[in-house]
């Protein structure tokens, strides 16, 4: 596009809306079509499916999708981020075979970084990728793996040389999940659900083009990883809602959500239901209470305040100006938030806290926030790791004194297990 | 809701910055601080003349500059980042705002122009010695007689009301609550300066018997406009307050990023990290939501009066925890009069209860939200 500006964008996409969209068609045939048209991924450049938007003009974009109601391409899931680390460090075959599919929805993908062994130290993997011949071999443990039941690749993160300081052995890798090398194992979670996998690799075979960038560059890659899924923890609530119209292409993509968002259905919980508070202390009846008005009172200028600062976070990213610390606190604050929300349920519903199901609060809803709100704390980055970051790239403080960076990985203390 | 400020609004706080550190270091507020008026007026004046502070809000029909709340806003979180030593929330936020929501157009015409030059500095008398921030605390008595007013009763936690040169007054009458405008120096105004925890911002005991006061605005009419301006004064205060925790926060961590202990830089301890990244967390969130009450304020949004309340609960909690956190990091240093961090630290508990604690703020936003 030659001029870009607010009204010229909308003016093209509404015009491109109104030649192409259409709810009868199915929905990957929509979606090959949106990817050809640079619509779908208006931000990414234009050899690679995109209009290189900048990214102050995706969100007119993106509203005028909502106006008519049009699906995009396929958001929700792993597939994003392996799309987006893909277009940043995948080869010009790799970038060929995976990003349309990624976008389409016909492939599907989980991360495999996690370990038993290594949480919150990432970088500390000891899942070991070895050359073998025309092949890598993988041997080791990933956990923590949501979707690895029905995904078809995986992002993986193994260490391909043990004799160099940690960060600098790994490698990054994309693994087909539909082999016998790769045997995946639903880890049950304290609340009942369970969403995550572990994924035991026992000389599971990677393709030589599969590995992405160079040996013992797989840190750098999985940073970008990260990245975007910190950049986009907040959504995934989003996406979790298909459009709820009638419509051959709805249809499909609510079957398609409802697989993809499964995992994802008790996350709302996992944030504390702060929208429930209210009516909760009508209902028992004790929204007279002074104390009990105090904490939800406290609860509520703590959650707006929260609210507020992400709009502040996404207002400054808008305009195309650097993120102040406004937009580093996001995921604590969420923590705050949710904790607060347990204590506020808690003391609404007394005695029946102690019930669950259907004997509990709300068939059993308000259970499953007491039982799922620790979960938001640890995933995605501890609030302990999340102060780190804070302080250290945002305060600018000093870092950690280490014992793990100047030394062969081989020699750092690892855990038994 | 405006989310962000745009690059004017930016770069008059950038102004303002630089102004005030050179004008109003910490040696000159406490120099001020040290006195009875606690303010310079020849000072004050030549600061004002050359930034028009007193006059950012009042409309332009008032000899004001016509701005709004968003601009009232970063000039108050400025000075409360500075802690500047001015008749400023008197004059300007409390008395202005009030005379706007109350008075006539020729009151307005005739009051308003030398608040806003500067030369007039007004106060707001609302409280009384019980302590209660609404109406049902105010005892001061009117009598009508013959056109004109009297008086009698005792006004407190009045700011500058020792030295103002004007004062608004609320009080009680035949025909329910009115504002009333009296010189400074009326007949029968015992002005007295209070012994203040926050001696950076003065407060007096106003006895008024039988003093002529003229009617401001409709008589018994008083209950709005007094309601209206408490709500936006406590957007205005809860944006001073977000000023002085930014401060505060960032000297705390200066002084982190000095002090050496056990051979290490007490920066480098996670102690220390994770509580510098829970006070900017406090002051982070308490800005976004004293941003949100100007931005309220200045659009009349229809929930300024719950999210006023909500800012001024957050920026209290916000505040105070801040200054209590800076005085722990700085050690036994921060418990000396030398150091800087309890003069924030007194503002910090003193505006903590101005206009209302967090609790009552807390219970007013419920009601308004009809828990």
């Amino acid at each position: 596009m030659s001029e870009m500006t607010e009204a010229s964008v909308r003016a093209a996409v509404r015009v491109w809306l109104e030649a192409n969209w259409t709810v009868d068609s199915g929905l990957i045939e929509w979606r090959n079509k949106l990817i050809d048209s640079g619509w779908g991924v208006p931000a990414w450049p234009e050899a690679w499916y995109g209009k290189a938007l900048p990214a102050g003009l995706t969100a007119v974009v993106d509203e005028e999708f909502q106006r008519v109601g049009a699906v995009g391409v396929a958001k929700a899931g792993i597939r994003r981020l392996a799309a987006a680390t893909l277009l940043a460090h995948g080869t010009q075959a790799q970038k060929q075979q995976f990003l349309r599919r990624s976008l389409s929805g016909e492939d599907t993908w989980c991360q495999l970084f996690s370990e038993p062994g290594s949480g919150s130290d990432l970088a500390g993997a000891t899942t070991k990728a070895e050359r073998k011949g025309n092949r890598w071999v993988v041997n080791g443990q990933k956990v923590w793996t949501t979707s690895a039941h029905h995904a078809d690749w995986g992002l993986l993160l193994a260490r391909t040389d043990f004799d160099v300081p940690k960060h600098q052995g790994l490698s990054y890798f994309i693994i087909n999940m539909h082999q016998s090398g790769v045997d995946v194992h639903p880890l049950r979670q304290m609340n009942g659900h369970a969403s995550f996998n572990q994924v035991f690799l026992t000389e599971a075979e990677v393709l030589p083009e599969h590995l992405v960038l160079d040996v013992g560059r797989g840190w750098a890659v999985a940073t970008t990883t990260l990245m975007h899924e910190r950049r986009e923890a907040d959504g995934v609530r989003a996406w979790g809602t298909a459009s709820n119209r009638p419509g051959r292409i709805y249809d499909e993509e609510r079957a398609e959500n409802a697989t993809v968002m499964e995992p994802y259905k008790w996350y709302p919980q996992r944030a504390g239901r702060v929208d429930l508070v209210i009516e909760r202390a009508k209902a028992a009846g004790v929204n007279a209470d002074p104390v009990i008005r105090q904490e939800i009172a406290k609860l509520l200028v703590l959650a707006k305040s929260a609210e507020w600062t992400a709009r502040r976070a996404r207002a400054a990213q808008m305009q195309g100006r650097p993120q102040g610390p406004e937009g580093s606190i996001g995921k604590l604050a969420s923590s705050h938030v949710a904790r607060a929300a347990a204590r506020v349920h808690t003391s609404i519903a007394g005695a029946d806290v102690m019930l669950m199901g259907e004997d509990g609060p709300m068939n059993g809803l308000i259970a499953e926030i007491l039982i799922s709100v620790p979960a938001g704390s640890i995933a995605g980055g501890t609030d302990e790791i999340q102060r780190n970051i804070i302080s250290e790239r945002v305060l600018e403080m000093p870092k950690e004194p280490r014992s793990d960076n100047d030394r062969p990985f081989r020699d750092v203390p690892k855990n038994l297990v | 809701m405006q989310f962000s400020f745009t690059a004017e609004q930016e770069e008059f706080r950038s102004n303002l910055r630089r102004f005030f550190d050179d004008k109003s270091p910490v040696s000159t507020v406490r120099r001020l601080m040290a006195t009875e008026t606690g303010w310079d007026r020849t000072a004050w004046q030549d600061l004002n003349r050359q930034l028009g502070l007193t006059a950012i809000h009042i409309p332009e029909a008032y000899g004001g500059q016509g701005f709004g709340f968003v601009e009232l806003g970063i000039v108050l979180e400025e000075m409360g980042r500075a802690l500047l030593c001015a008749p400023y929330f008197a004059s300007t936020v409390l008395a202005a705002t009030a005379i706007v929501n109350a008075g006539t157009e020729a009151q307005k015409r005739d009051l308003l122009p030398s608040i806003a030059e500067g030369t007039c500095i007004a106060t707001l008398a609302f409280a009384e010695p019980n302590g209660r921030w609404d109406t049902t605390g105010v005892e001061t008595m009117a009598t009508a007689e013959g056109g004109r007013f009297r008086l009698n009763g005792v006004k407190s936690f009045v700011l500058d009301g020792h030295s103002a040169d004007l004062v608004v007054v609320l009080a009680r009458g035949q025909a329910g609550l009115s504002f009333f405008t009296v010189p400074g120096n009326a007949p029968g105004l015992t002005r007295r300066a209070l012994k203040v925890l926050d001696p950076t911002r003065k407060q007096a005991l106003l006895t008024f018997q039988s003093v002529e006061a003229d009617l401001l605005g409709d008589e018994g009419g008083a209950d709005k406009p007094f309601a209206r301006t408490m709500i936006q004064a406590a957007a205005c205060l809860a944006n001073e307050m977000v000023g002085g925790a930014e401060r505060l926060r960032q000297s705390a961590l200066d002084y982190a990023n000095l002090r050496v202990q056990f051979g290490r830089s007490i920066a480098s301890f996670q102690s220390m990290k994770h509580k510098q990244a829970d006070m900017l967390i406090d002051v982070e969130l308490a800005k976004s939501a004293a941003y949100a009450a100007a931005s309220a304020a200045a659009e009349d949004d229809p929930d300024l009066p719950a999210i006023a309340s909500l800012a001024k609960a957050a920026a209290s909690e916000a505040y105070m925890q801040t200054a209590i956190n800076t005085i722990q990091i700085h050690g036994g240093i921060g418990f000396t009069w030398d150091n800087d961090t309890h003069l924030w630290f007194k503002r910090a508990k003193s505006s903590e209860v101005f206009l209302g604690d967090p609790a009552w703020h807390r219970e007013k936003m419920m009601q308004l939200w009809n828990v």
